[in-house]
């Protein structure tokens, strides 16, 4: 606690009530700019020389492993249909589509969803908590690290036996997700006054729609 | 006689619906976003990230749909009636050189994604609506793009963009309350215009 109060005293501008702890928040950040110096050649690599067709399979196959829990979300939400929707997907793209390479339900309709354990604690009425920023992981707030803990759990990638193919899996999963973030990089770096703000300030406002489900109420000006 | 002017009658009412489908926020976003696409699917200097151009091209087709003084009092908030006619000119100005070029900046990575135009709920006169669309992506989940638009004389315009949920103008409010707390609205005017100029330094 007392490592956390000397780390906040180092804050120049914390005055957001939702991120009491910039000073501790603003440290691990740029331990996490420190990590994305090694992470971001490697994601850029792969972007650059794995093609099109191959960067999608992979993308669907982690998609449909997650389809999974995104399902399990979906009932616990209180979204039946989303959740059948979701099983389904699993079903046909894991034979239709090939061990899930094939996103071929979006094809027939069954929209993707996007759904993890925070958003259900929100819908829940569980309040955000403080905002806190991890290395690797990055934004979530206490809930959402609560949430993150969970999703974690329950993935099944972690919990394969064959030590070689875990490492493999998750390492390849990784890769391809910082590899999606590289858009966002782009805009983030011209568009942000201080990164950090940002960064915090567009999870805030992304999370609020997720857990709404795109259509959260007006906030007051 | 009579059959002539049912005609007649027919015809303006036709022409008068498609100008109407015309008007629609929805067929007007459409229209400006396929026109863009079109240009960035077919030029191989804007694909590889060759910024200026994008920015031209969004000068011409984009920015006319743009209220940006609607944005920069959005991104304000309550700040913006403290700064008087001509403050408020120059911060539209220079928010509306950053917003362009961060939009600019995205249409770069644009790669093979499609578009899907979501129906539009449009309760009858209503002067202010969202439009919703979607980016499709191979192998990625959809991101969510939004408009929000409000009806002027001259027709729609959008005064915000929201992608996943986050606004490229709201998302300012915080940076540009703390700023005009600490240095007033001239020290906005500042922060603004210096941060275009370092990002024009570093333009390709």
């Amino acid at each position: 606690m007392a490592l956390v109060a000397g780390l906040s005293g180092c804050a120049t501008t914390a005055n957001n009530p939702k991120d009491p702890f910039e000073g501790f928040n603003r440290v691990m950040f740029s331990v996490n700019e420190g990590i994305d110096v090694v992470v971001k050649p490697v994601a850029q690599g792969y972007d650059k020389v794995a093609p099109t067709p191959v960067k999608t399979g992979i993308g669907n196959f982690f998609g449909n492993i997650a389809d999974i829990w995104i399902a399990v979300n979906s009932f616990l939400q209180g979204k039946p249909a989303d959740g059948f929707s979701d099983i389904g997907r699993v079903l046909v793209n894991s034979t239709l589509g090939i061990v899930g390479l094939i996103d071929v339900a979006s094809e027939m309709g069954l929209e993707k969803h996007a759904e993890d354990f925070g958003q259900t604690l929100g819908t829940w009425g569980v309040e955000g908590g403080p905002y806190l920023f991890w290395p690797v992981i990055g934004p979530r707030n206490v809930r959402d690290t609560f949430g993150f803990v969970v999703d974690v759990s329950a993935d099944p990638v972690p919990h394969v036996d064959h030590v070689p193919t875990r490492n493999t899996l998750m390492g390849v999963r990784f890769i391809d997700l910082r590899a999606s973030l590289l858009p966002a990089d782009k805009v983030v770096e011209q568009a942000a006054f201080d990164k950090y703000n940002y960064i915090r300030d567009a999870y805030f406002q992304n999370r609020r729609s997720a857990i709404y489900d795109g259509n959260p109420p007006p906030l007051e000006d | 006689m009579k059959g002539f002017f049912s005609f007649f009658l027919g015809l303006l009412l036709s022409v008068s619906s498609v100008f109407a489908q015309e008007d629609s926020p929805d067929a007007l976003v459409k229209k400006v976003t396929e026109e863009v696409l079109t240009i960035v699917r077919q030029d191989k200097d804007i694909q590889n990230g060759n910024t200026r151009k994008a920015i031209e091209l969004v000068e011409v087709k984009v920015l006319p749909h743009f209220n940006f003084q609607r944005m920069t009092a959005l991104a304000m908030g309550k700040d913006w009636n403290k700064a008087n006619a001509e403050q408020k000119k120059r911060l539209s100005e220079e928010f509306k050189t950053l917003l362009v070029r961060t939009y600019s900046n995205a249409l770069t990575s644009y790669r093979d994604q499609t578009i899907r135009y979501k129906p539009t709920k449009m309760p009858g006169g209503d002067a202010d609506v969202v439009v919703k669309t979607e980016i499709l992506q191979p192998g990625g989940k959809p991101i969510q793009l939004d408009y929000s638009l409000e009806k002027q004389s001259e027709g729609w315009k959008v005064y915000d963009v929201i992608v996943a949920g986050v606004s490229l103008v709201t998302n300012y409010r915080d940076t540009f309350t703390q700023e005009v707390r600490a240095n007033g609205v001239d020290g906005l005017i500042q922060m603004l215009s210096a941060k275009n100029k370092q990002l024009d330094s570093g333009k390709k």
